[in-house]
């Protein structure tokens, strides 16, 4: 009884919440890119907000959010799902091109946040790059599943072993958020053709899907001087991949299939 | 067609209208939709990419060691075949031209530099070399399909770095 009673006692107390001190303001500014179709003839510039951490969320999104909300409304950007699962809010934040709902801002307040669209692309305005040339990429590789005879025998499912499923781990989990296409010197000087990290990854994702028919297709596409062999192994992509995923191999895994066939 | 042009962001970029005018426009702009083809959506891409600008790349991307020792890489490659074809061609076109430019007469200059130019001269030539060879065997290592994950690409960076530093200084005081 007694016992019971110090538990109760124990909880009672525990669920009592202590006024939190006050923290002081914690102020850093951010410098974001800013320019409006509006007024073309302006040039692009970096326009500086500053934000109190300690009444900030933790990550960059939620500053640019509270930006939005509380200083000037119509800075633009793309956001959704603020996990790390739609892609939408990729950006380069402080020279590095990642989502900026997965980036954690950093709390020395000494140095500035810089805050540009992905790299080398057309901007629709502010942080909102035209991803359209991207896209229609993607779709060029037709990345679908491609067989002689669409519906199997049973008419159910196309199987797959274990291990055959467990070679598009690290491949289907792309997002197409562009960080390490835009994050390419070479997809940056050759955007019109190379193909670009994001889009052979996917490439590749299918050249080696177990239950794929369309191979041969598949490799002649990229047998060609500019749709693949603009990378130079410089690794970009795989350094920037918000997701952890691996691009630079996946593209040197096509090179070395395109050079057995 | 005005409002369409507003609302697609391919007004041309000296503004005609006046603010009040303008506003109107955005007001029956939002109201309205545009229909188009394929073919004509490619169209408007291009009017529209015409008035947008190019985000910042090179220069505001991080200093990283996988772009860097790339560029660096390309450079090193085309400062030593520069130095090649240079010094093979004005050789083959100073004996062409009967010019007095052959191994007696190099030999000859290079002797007769003071040590301090010497070694800086070979310094230039051997760093890059040496840095251009080990990157080289650095890229084989990748397309075989090794290393090729953030750890490996850094270790292989800096023993690629490490070596050169060895074999560059080795190079410069070989006598």
């Amino acid at each position: 009884m007694f016992k019971q009673s110090l538990v109760l006692s124990r909880q009672f107390t525990r669920s009592l919440a202590t006024a939190a001190n006050a923290k002081p303001s914690l102020v850093k500014s951010f410098k974001i890119y800013r320019w409006s179709p509006d007024t073309p003839e302006v040039k692009p510039k970096l326009v500086s907000y500053d934000i109190d951490l300690n009444d900030c969320g933790p990550m960059v999104l939620d500053a640019l959010l509270k930006i939005k909300n509380e200083q000037d409304s119509t800075l633009t950007f793309r956001r959704s799902c603020r996990e790390g699962i739609c892609g939408s809010c990729a950006m380069n934040i402080g020279g590095r091109n990642t989502l900026a709902c997965l980036c954690r801002i950093d709390r020395d307040t000494s140095k500035d946040l810089k805050i540009y669209p992905l790299p080398h692309m057309f901007v629709v305005r502010d942080l909102v790059p035209d991803l359209t040339h991207f896209y229609k990429q993607y779709k060029s590789i037709e990345p679908y599943l491609q067989r002689e005879q669409e519906i199997p025998d049973d008419g159910k499912e196309n199987l797959q072993s274990i291990a055959d499923r467990k070679k598009l781990d690290g491949l289907y989990e792309c997002i197409l958020c562009a960080c390490c296409s835009t994050s390419c010197p070479s997809y940056w000087w050759n955007q019109q053709e190379y193909l670009g990290p994001a889009v052979l990854m996917q490439a590749f994702r299918w050249l080696i899907d177990s239950r794929d028919q369309a191979s041969a297709k598949r490799k002649e596409i990229l047998q060609n001087s500019m749709s693949l062999y603009r990378c130079h192994t410089i690794l970009n992509c795989t350094r920037t991949c918000p997701k952890g995923l691996n691009p630079g191999r996946a593209i040197a895994e096509i090179k070395k299939q395109l050079a057995f066939d | 067609m005005f409002a369409n042009r507003f609302a697609l962001g391919i007004r041309p970029v000296l503004r005609a209208s006046s603010n009040i005018t303008a506003r109107k426009t955005v007001l029956k702009a939002s109201l309205n939709t545009v229909s188009t083809t394929p073919n004509a959506e490619d169209e408007i891409l291009i009017a529209q990419r015409k008035n947008r600008p190019v985000s910042p790349h090179l220069d505001i991307y991080q200093p990283q060691m996988t772009w860097y020792l790339s560029g660096l890489h390309r450079v090193t490659g085309v400062f030593l075949a520069a130095g090649f074809y240079g010094i093979t061609c004005s050789y083959a076109a100073a004996s062409l031209l009967g010019l007095n430019f052959d191994a007696t007469v190099i030999y000859q200059t290079i002797t007769d530099l003071p040590d301090l130019v010497k070694y800086a001269a070979k310094a230039t030539i051997a760093f890059p070399f040496a840095f251009h060879f080990f990157n080289g065997l650095r890229h084989f290592v990748w397309d075989s399909g090794k290393e090729l994950y953030i750890k490996g690409i850094y270790r292989t960076a800096y023993i690629c770095l490490g070596l050169t530093a060895v074999a560059g200084t080795y190079l410069t005081f070989l006598s």
